[in-house]
């Protein structure tokens, strides 16, 4: 039997470490842990944590119910810790613009046909297909994060979770 | 050129002793012997171990020679523009610069790819895998020993949307040859419930990206796994040390998916020691456009480098356009 330790992360354990500098300015590697900002995020707060021009990762406290979100691209989500259903569904009618970048928040869910669903554990990437909606549900607190493209529900407070000294 | 072109590869006969073959590009010339590769070019010489040699030699013609620049160490290396690639010694180190010995020359990509391979080729020996972390595999050293041509031709995978969506980039198992290694043994292996109505079973996808990564037959080799459109979720696993030192022409992102990486930070065009970043699991961080980057994993561990692979950032960043670091606060 190996003896071997694979650590991964958890809301519940989680180690950070960090940037020591020589000579720069710590800001410029935009260092955070994403347990650190799911704890400090109210549920189904999309967090960016990574951002590469319009391309973003947030992090998602994933906690109860979500609103649905609808998106124009494809977006992949990843669980970091817990365990996530992803419900997913297609709009009897576009939600979205095709020419849109980031998801968008919907007010209720929308009328169309269920699609499928997934239920993502530790390390389970979903596909969350362009062009329909999704919900997510955890029973107890969960860690997702999302590839994705910035758009009107990416949260940028980057101040608060990077390390600048 | 076109693909079909034939490109030239001067080499020599097998040495008498060694038995390995000499190359030559340009005005650079290779050998090697059973410990070292010697580099000779019109300016000065340059002496590397052989297994830091291909084992970097191995990322540059996997990855294409990659984004930006791969330094094999302090001297030797290659830039990338695209379709043509620099090949140099002494162009990035402050001391070589100074003292006139900088030297570089500028190919077809297609062209030095195919010394690259040669070299690679006549010079990796029966049993040595670069691509391997040293516990895994056995050494470079020695005389001319025969070949390893089924581990240096791995092709680098890379999914057009997601790995495990029907007809994509499937996920590994035992049965495709891909173990899980000795050193994730304790990664669970379970799947997804992915409940599919019919109709949708291009859409309705999920996979286990710990247990796929947990079954990657190399270390320091991102592969794509996911794709929003330039956005390239490149996950690997790395054990030991990346073999080069990555400079970047944009800015990269890495999370750290398990365990922990430090990465030895310097200036890009200097070699300046700028930073020391301790990555432990669920940290991230960017690495700017102006540096470059070595990483060390005491343990085999999961890392996703994020990638944008928008062809327009380096002239961006080159002309000052934009900037070499993702996020001002």
């Amino acid at each position: 039997m190996s003896d071997v330790k694979t650590v991964f992360g958890s809301l519940a354990n989680y180690q950070k470490g960090g940037v020591a500098i020589i000579d720069d300015d710590p800001k410029n590697y935009v260092f955070s842990n994403v347990f650190e900002v799911a704890t400090k995020s109210k549920p189904y707060e999309r967090v960016a944590v990574g951002k590469n021009f319009q391309y973003v990762i947030e992090c998602v406290r994933a906690e109860g119910t979500s609103p649905w979100f609808a998106c124009a691209h494809d977006e992949f989500a990843l669980v970091m810790d817990g365990k996530v259903e992803i419900r997913l569904l297609k709009p009897n009618e576009t939600l979205v613009p095709a020419e849109k970048e980031g998801a968008i928040r919907l007010a209720a869910e929308p009328k169309g046909k269920k699609m499928g669903r997934v239920v993502a554990g530790r390390g389970h990437m979903t596909l969350l297909p362009k062009g329909s909606a999704y919900q997510f549900h955890a029973d107890k607190a969960s860690v997702v994060t999302i590839q994705t493209i910035q758009g009107d529900v990416t949260i940028e407070r980057w101040a608060e979770i990077c390390q600048t000294k | 050129m076109s693909a079909q072109t034939a490109y030239k590869v001067d080499a020599t006969q097998p040495d008498n002793y060694y038995g390995y073959r000499s190359f030559k590009k340009g005005k650079f010339s290779f050998r090697r012997d059973e410990y070292f590769v010697h580099i000779d070019w019109p300016k000065g010489s340059h002496t590397l171990p052989a297994g830091d040699f291909l084992r970097a030699l191995q990322r540059d013609v996997a990855w294409n020679f990659f984004y930006g620049t791969v330094n094999f160490d302090s001297v030797f290396g290659t830039l990338n523009h695209y379709g043509t690639v620099d090949m140099f010694c002494g162009t990035f180190n402050d001391a070589y610069k100074a003292g006139g010995l900088d030297y570089m020359e500028t190919y077809n990509s297609d062209d030095l790819m195919t010394t690259f391979k040669a070299i690679l080729d006549d010079w990796t020996n029966a049993g040595y895998d670069p691509f391997a972390a040293p516990e895994e595999t056995k050494q470079a050293f020695g005389r001319k020993d025969g070949d390893n041509k089924k581990a240096i031709e791995r092709l680098r995978v890379t999914a057009n949307r997601m790995v495990g969506i029907p007809g994509d980039t499937p996920v590994r198992t035992d049965a495709m040859g891909y173990p899980v290694n000795r050193q994730f043994a304790d990664v669970e292996q379970d799947k997804p419930e992915v409940h599919v109505e019919p109709g949708f079973e291009k859409e309705v996808a999920a996979f286990n990206l710990f247990a796929y990564l947990s079954r990657s037959d190399v270390t320091w080799n991102p592969s794509v796994c996911s794709i929003v459109k330039e956005s390239l979720y490149c996950p690997t696993s790395e054990e030991f040390t990346l073999p080069v030192e990555h400079g970047n022409d944009r800015v990269e992102w890495f999370m750290q998916m398990s365990d922990e990486i430090v990465w030895v930070v310097k200036d890009k065009v200097t070699g300046r020691p700028r930073a020391r970043v301790t990555a432990k699991a669920g940290d991230i961080c960017a690495m700017p456009a102006d540096i470059r980057h070595q990483g060390f994993s005491p343990k085999r561990s999961m890392l996703l480098v994020w990638e944008n692979a928008s062809n327009s950032i380096p002239q961006l960043i080159n002309e000052g356009k934009a900037p070499v670091v993702p996020v001002k606060f």
